[in-house]
């Protein structure tokens, strides 16, 4: 009772908070300290229960009338939900205090209050999403999280294409609800209830079954941007302000996980059919994801393509494990669950350090165009540090925390691969040089992006102008790199508080042995071998310093190979750091370049573009909203606009209702 | 891992004599060419040099340029670690170390990638976004290699696959083991910048991938950055000798076979490079695609073949 009474205090503290700010009126500073002290204050309440929970192993939920119709007031706490409810809450914090440096250039405005109060909603809702044990509950905290986030993204509401791209994700969201709301009915009629209780103990046919799958692969997948129902997330991300950027991208869209998770959770033993959709699925984000990261000359727009490669990752990491569930390999499946919840938190993590220090460098430059930037360490060391961090964990690089959670997964596949028999085998072998390849893309995506935005000289005048940002911001963008580096070189602390999670997904219960070939023995051997990395640095580092004691040191200008006029337009750029990794896959992604060649003995002008359009946009999204459109159109002419037909249509429903009563 | 101190000795043949394999492919194109070519000591003489050095660096760069030569040794050096040296088991081994080995060495090559950037010249840009294209092509087929070779031994630890193979159970898989082997010598060709991906003694910057990159360290970075480059290779080449190389047998012959057969790959690497012009850059991706096939193939047959 102690635990659910404060774990409900962090979303009630949250909308209490989400209240006053809004009274806060044009007082926007204050509702952004209002925003700050509710998350705190939820984050502390929230991750004490969770705590206490992933610590004891012992679970509440709690249940009471409720006036809605088919619903129950049920909330619980179980080792999935206590995790994620942790992941949430701790990473609000950062996010609304960078949002308070990040937002105090609009000054005070009703509109920016409001956005406070959205902010907090969001958080808010989300806690509900995963203490939700009923179909109604969710489903209300569910669209609650989407509305919140559309207004959050449509903050900069003056710019035309902001409001388009809000419009695409309130769209995206809402077909993904629909699905959503198709598999709780449809589950619930069989059930007799929407309780997660009934549900879970619904027997399903299989073709029930398997249509609730892929039911909740379209409505969670939506959310977590799975290709191919990716195309919002790549126009939403960067439309919003960066804190929120980082909160949807780093914590929203794992509902959407959290949502799988919890789905395979209450339909009892999946077929290894689900596995293969779940690895096939992820596979294609995985790769999709960072061939169009590569791409892009925009930084928000990069990193909102990441995280449909890192969610692929995650749902190949869950695809796997429940594929050695099936096929009997609890430790192989521990590994390959625990990687994937792993990478929950850490891509949550190191995702909002990149968007808080990209963001931090596109507000200080005025733009987003990498092709504009560059040279900005110098400028802002501390934003250029953070990103560099960043850049490392994401591509799984260690001893960063992303490594750990990749090193998991791939000891699932690995291992799977291994002792498996048959098809599962194969499949899981396959699937190793697809992992490696997104992990080598990966680096080459972060480099460009790193290096172009970052190192180097400036590319305009705005980024040679940038200065460092306030410390509201710097400070959250330090605190999340010390977190990846302590995830990283404290694993098996981390490990533990998803082994719960892990355990229940891979169909275990109580304490199972983490044998070979993933032991914690070997977990704990990768983080030594961290350290080892840590401490052979520090050596040669100072190796280093001591062989340059009292030796000439001196700087000159970057060696030209003998041109001695260079500028900074001379650098390599974005679209040709890209170009030799993009050009051999020309034939599939189908790139519109625009050049303008030199002409004559002394040619004038010059140019060249390329523009990689995302198939998913043109070729799924694009034509089935003009089918929506055009079907939409079909009742056309029922709107007439007069009066006299609409009050027709009034007593036309009357009579139809009447008539239905009497006659059943 | 719960292993004693002395197995660290493990890495000491890799320390020592790493620039001798350097020596090696020089002297053998020499002797190709009928020239006298340097003295096989060289590259340690090299190296003293630039450790001796003051150090020039650009005024753009910034901490980054800096560290990035020690971090990319400190990343090859931990590698190495994980390695068997003949008869020597490697000090640092457990179960997935296979994952860390290649993650180490993406760490390195991010590392002088990002010093590479760092500089802003538009030379060293051309090399990094290179470099990081095609060790992206090369990986996949890596991790097939390494599939291949845990497949063989049904371990994850690179200390057992790589020292544990018993030659009568892979005498059963030559095919596979073959086809494997010309696999990762194609990937070494690749990662370790030789001819017919890049060439090491070329003299025009545009036409180079690995050494356009570091064309602004100087002194003790750019040692740190050959001494690097060097133990690569060494851990490249070590991979290729251990996978082929029976247990077994009195340490002393097992180490003389494991030195012998470095010394071999050094001067097969340097035939290679006086018998083959250079491939044209748009024809790399597609030498690494076929050692992803070559390496696909290797794990074709031994599936199909059943686990021994």
């Amino acid at each position: 009772m102690n635990g659910a009474a404060l774990a409900l205090a962090a979303p009630a503290s949250l909308l209490l908070g989400a209240l006053l700010s809004l009274a806060c009126g044009r007082r926007s500073g204050a509702a952004a300290w209002v925003a700050l002290v509710a998350a705190s204050f939820a984050a502390v309440a929230g991750i004490t229960s969770a705590m206490a929970v992933l610590s004891s192993g012992a679970t509440w939920s709690l249940t009471s009338a409720w006036s809605l119709p088919w619903a129950t007031f049920s909330v619980g706490m179980d080792g999935l939900s206590a995790y994620f409810l942790a992941f949430i809450l701790a990473l609000a914090v950062p996010a609304a205090a960078y949002g308070k440096g990040y937002l105090a250039h609009e000054g005070g405005s009703v509109w920016t209050s409001a956005s406070w109060a959205f902010f907090q909603l969001l958080v808010a809702s989300m806690a509900v999403v995963v203490l939700a044990r009923d179909g109604v509950l969710f489903l209300m905290a569910w669209e609650g999280m989407s509305v919140a986030s559309f207004f959050l993204v449509i903050h900069d509401h003056r710019r035309r294409e902001v409001r388009s791209d809000a419009l695409v994700y309130l769209v995206a969201t809402h077909l993904g609800a629909a699905a959503l709301m198709a598999m709780f009915g449809l589950w619930g009629r069989g059930a007799g209830s929407l309780a997660f209780a009934a549900l879970q103990g619904a027997p399903l046919s299989r073709t029930v079954a398997w249509v609730l799958f892929l039911l909740a692969l379209a409505g969670f997948g939506s959310k977590a941007g799975l290709a191919p129902f990716h195309v919002w997330l790549p126009k939403a991300h960067p439309a919003a302000p960066s804190h929120v950027s980082a909160l949807m991208s780093g914590v929203m869209i794992k509902m959407g996980i959290y949502g799988l998770m919890r789905f395979i959770l209450l339909a009892g033993v999946p077929p290894a059919g689900w596995g293969y959709a779940l690895l096939g699925m992820g596979a294609l984000s995985a790769v999709g994801g960072v061939l169009y990261a590569l791409a892009q000359h925009d930084l928000k727009r990069l990193l909102a393509y990441h995280s449909v490669e890192n969610v692929g990752i995650i749902t190949m990491g869950l695809g796997a494990g429940l594929l050695a569930r099936t096929a009997g390999m609890e430790t192989v499946a521990l590994a390959a669950l625990c990687g994937a919840l792993l990478h929950v938190l850490n891509h949550g993590l190191f995702k909002s350090l990149l968007f808080y220090s990209g963001g931090a460098a596109a507000q200080a430059a005025g733009t987003r165009d990498m092709e504009r930037l560059g040279g900005l360490l110098r400028r802002m060391p501390v934003t250029g540090a953070a990103f560099l961090a960043g850049a490392a964990a994401i591509c799984a690089l260690p001893p960063f925390n992303g490594f750990v959670s990749e090193w998991l997964i791939y000891s699932g596949l690995f291992g799977g691969a291994l002792r498996g028999a048959g098809t599962v085998s194969a499949v899981l072998f396959v699937t190793l040089p697809v992992l490696a390849l997104v992990g080598g893309l990966a680096l080459a995506c972060f480099a460009k992006a790193s290096g172009v935005v970052f190192l180097g000289e400036p590319r305009s005048e705005e980024a040679a102008r940038c200065k460092e940002v306030s410390p509201w911001m710097t400070v959250p963008m330090a605190a999340t790199a010390l977190a990846c580096a302590f995830v990283g070189l404290a694993a098996p602390w981390a490990v533990r508080l998803v082994a719960p999670a892990a355990r229940a997904l891979a169909g275990l219960s109580g304490a199972a042995a983490w044998g070979s070939p993933v032991g914690t023995g070997a977990l704990s051997a990768v983080v030594i071998a961290g350290w080892m990395l840590v401490i052979l640095m520090g050596v040669l580092l100072g190796l280093r310093r001591l062989l340059l004691r009292g030796k000439a040191v001196s700087e000159a200008p970057t060696w030209g190979c003998g041109y001695a006029a260079p500028t900074a337009r001379m650098q390599y750029t974005a679209s040709s750091f890209a170009q030799p990794l993009l050009a051999p896959l020309a034939r599939l992604m189908r790139p519109s370049l625009r050049k303008k060649r030199p002409k004559g003995i002394f040619p004038e002008r010059a140019s060249f573009s390329s523009h990689y359009d995302d198939p998913a946009d043109g070729r799924i999204f694009d034509p089935s909203v003009r089918l929506l459109e055009r079907l939409a159109g079909a009742l056309r002419p029922l709107q007439q606009g007069r009066l006299q037909v609409y009050l027709l249509y009034v007593l036309l429903t009357l009579v139809a209702l009447l008539a239905w009563e009497v006659l059943t | 891992m719960t292993a004693p101190w002395w197995t660290a000795l493990a890495v000491l043949p890799s320390l020592l004599l790493s620039p001798l394999l350097l020596g090696v492919i020089g002297k053998t194109k020499a002797l190709v060419a009928g020239r006298k070519g340097a003295p096989l000591l060289q590259p340690y003489l090299d190296l003293i040099r630039l450790l001796g050095k003051g150090a020039v660096y650009s005024r753009t760069s910034t901490w980054v340029f800096r560290a990035a030569p020690a971090v990319s040794l400190a990343a090859i050096l931990l590698a190495g670690f994980m390695l068997p040296a003949g008869p020597l088991s490697p000090p640092l081994a457990f179960p997935g170390d296979l994952v860390l080995f290649a993650y180490l060495l993406a760490l390195s090559r991010f590392a002088v990638i990002a010093g590479a950037m760092d500089t802003g010249s538009a030379f060293e840009g051309m090399g990094a976004s290179r470099e990081a294209a095609f060790s992206a092509f090369a990986e996949p087929a890596f991790f097939l290699v390494l599939g291949v070779l845990a497949w063989e031994e049904k371990s994850l630890s690179l200390g057992v696959i790589l020292g544990g193979a018993d030659v009568l159970s892979w005498s059963a898989q030559i095919p596979p083991l073959a086809l494997a082997a010309a696999a990762l010598f194609l990937i070494l060709l690749a990662e370790n910048s030789r001819i017919p991906v890049d060439d090491p003694a070329t003299h025009l910057e545009l036409t180079m991938i690995h050494e356009v990159m570091v064309l602004d360290h100087s002194g003790p970075d750019l040692a740190f950055i050959l001494y690097g480059s060097a133990l690569k290779l060494w851990l490249f080449s070590a991979v290729l000798v251990s996978m082929l190389m029976p247990a077994g047998g009195p340490p002393w012959a097992s180490m003389a076979l494991f030195l012998g057969g470095m010394a071999g790959v050094a001067v097969l690497v340097g035939l290679v490079e006086s018998v083959m012009a250079r491939l044209r850059l748009v024809r790399v991706p597609q030498l690494l695609g076929l050692a992803a096939v070559l390496a696909g193939l290797a794990a074709l047959l031994l599936m199909a073949g059943g686990a021994p």
